[in-house]
């Protein structure tokens, strides 16, 4: 890849701003945010509860349009969701119960026509096998345990190679142990593929593993704090207790309340 | 109690024992348990506990004309079925049974497939549902006779009339309930129209639209009963209703009684065995359903 196109914004966020409506009234969820994502990042949008991040993702996934601003992906509007962003959500229940854990992962394969037959049947296997699940392919997911699902569904979003990964918090209704593995999965199944990457969360912590570039939104509704830049796997202890106090500082300087966020 | 409180109590390390040394970790269940875990062994049992008492009390009673015992019901549906009378009594009425039935699905899924992909479509289904589904089908057969005539057609148009409803209304609130996940990640696939509510929704709402199916089976046989009590479903060929009728007129109770014991018996093995076996091979195996 050249170095232009490497350092070319590769999903463009530009001013947007973005409501929904519940029965009694209409919600601001973010309002005017900017950022760009590079080819081959893991871009982390962090913030508290009710900052928006949830809605952006789906906004990206193109769930929802903004009522202001655009996103652009390769410099295409996003219009509707589809094939070419999957995202892998926080519930356990996005898996189909009444297909298994092979057939989970080769039907988006199948049903956006990107593979057929045995090249689907293969390429499923292959990312089933990376995410240490071959024992289950044949297993209807009612069979496993939340850690496995959510890697069949990181599985599935994978095979598909998407342009890019949306994670909504997926490992947000995990015990901690299961937690830590898993971010130490997904960095180790990231390597090989170089995928470009958002993942959203609201623990600190997550979000200086997972990451390399951090955008923090402040809350009701979502605004840009800051975007700064992660640290790598090898950094010591200190510069990641440095960091998270940073951004601590910034996310909670208005206010005395840290509780909501862990 | 030592006086450093937490400092001073010891680390424990400790090796588990292996599954091998340890007693009885695992032990098979004794055959009374394992025959008791048999769905079908306890129905069974149930079922020849409810012959008993009815032949028990019909015995008790000794009016042949009010209450024929198990035993002459039994007999009178034999001799029905080796003279073949029965069976083809039963046969007539399945053969419209199905047709109103298979229509009546067809209908219903039209109608909630346009309830699902438009909002005009939901009010009408809501509508329709609301008007129809309270109003018994077998009022709807003087009109039908009319429309129809005397024979296969009316008795059809009050089945579906029957089973449309329960069906569409049970599919409906079925597609309702596939949860916002489920749905996003369909469209995440860039599934849409038709080829989302086969892959997605229809799955995904099997529970509900099996339930509906039921339903509409138990209603379609109903009609079909009560309509034929009414006439025969064409001159003199009658199916299960009219063979009750007819027999009623004679006085020959214990083939009433063998008639209704057919519609039973239909009844039960549709239940446990088709339905059944659909459940074990869906909702069950995936999951959706205890």
């Amino acid at each position: 890849m050249t170095g232009d196109a490497a350092t070319a914004p590769f999903l463009d966020v530009r001013g947007v701003t973005l409501q929904y409506k519940t029965p009694a009234r209409l919600v601001t969820a973010t309002y005017r945010v900017d950022f760009d994502v590079r080819a081959g990042e893991r871009f982390v949008v962090l913030g508290p509860s009710g900052c928006g991040k949830s809605t952006l993702l789906k906004a990206i996934g193109g769930y929802l349009a903004p009522v202001e601003g655009e996103i652009r992906l390769k410099g295409q509007r996003i219009g509707k969701p589809g094939p070419d962003r999957m995202m892998v959500f926080q519930e356990f229940d996005q898996l189909l119960p009444w297909r298994t854990v092979l057939e989970n992962v080769t039907f988006p394969l199948l049903a956006s026509g990107r593979l057929a037959g045995p090249a689907a049947d293969a390429r499923a296997r292959e990312y089933i096998c990376k995410v240490h699940l071959d024992e289950f392919a044949d297993s209807y997911p009612h069979m496993l345990s939340g850690g496995m699902k959510q890697r069949v569904a990181i599985a599935r979003a994978m095979a598909m190679e998407p342009d890019i990964l949306l994670m909504d918090e997926p490992f947000a209704a995990l015990d901690a142990l299961t937690r830590r593995r898993m971010q130490d999965e997904l960095l180790a199944l990231w390597e090989g593929t170089n995928l470009t990457m958002v993942f959203v969360t609201h623990s600190i912590a997550e979000a200086i593993r997972i990451g390399t570039r951090i955008l923090l939104l402040t809350p009701h509704p979502g605004q840009v704090r800051a975007e700064l830049n992660s640290l790598d796997g090898a950094a010591d202890a200190h510069a990641v207790a440095a960091l998270e106090g940073r951004i601590h500082a910034m996310l909670f300087s208005d206010r005395a309340d840290a509780s909501a966020l862990t | 109690m030592s006086p450093d409180g937490l400092a001073a109590r010891p680390e424990v390390v400790r090796e588990p024992v292996a599954a091998g040394a340890l007693g009885v970790a695992e032990a098979p269940l004794s055959a009374w348990e394992r025959t008791t875990n048999i769905g079908a062994v306890r129905k069974v049992a149930l079922l020849v506990m409810l012959a008993l008492i009815w032949e028990g009390y019909a015995r008790w009673l000794n009016n042949p004309l009010l209450v024929p015992t198990f035993s002459a019901t039994v007999e009178a549906f034999f001799h029905g079925i080796r003279s073949g009378e029965l069976v083809g009594k039963a046969l007539t009425s399945l053969r419209v049974l199905l047709i109103g039935y298979a229509l009546g699905i067809v209908c219903a899924t039209a109608l909630t497939v346009v309830a699902i992909l438009s909002r005009t479509g939901t009010d009408l289904l809501e509508l329709l549902t609301s008007m129809f589904n309270p109003l018994p089908a077998i009022a709807l057969l003087p009109l039908a006779l009319i429309w129809f005539g005397l024979g296969y057609g009316s008795i059809v148009f009050v089945i579906i009339h029957s089973v449309l409803w329960a069906v569409a209304l049970n599919t409906h609130s079925g597609f309702r309930s596939v949860s916002p996940t489920l749905r996003m990640v369909g469209r995440n696939y860039g599934l849409s129209g038709l080829r989302y509510v086969a892959a997605i929704l229809i799955p995904a709402a099997f529970p509900s639209i099996l339930t509906g199916l039921k339903i509409g089976w138990a209603f379609a046989w109903r009609t079909l009963i009560a309509a034929e009590l009414v006439f025969g479903v064409s001159s003199g060929a009658g199916g299960l209703g009219w063979y009750i009728y007819e027999n009623k007129n004679q006085l020959d109770i214990p083939n009433v009684f063998a008639g209704l014991f057919t519609v039973i018996v239909i009844g039960l093995i549709v239940e446990n065995a088709i339905f059944r076996w659909i459940e074990t091979r869906t909702v069950r195996k995936w999951g959706m359903q205890a």
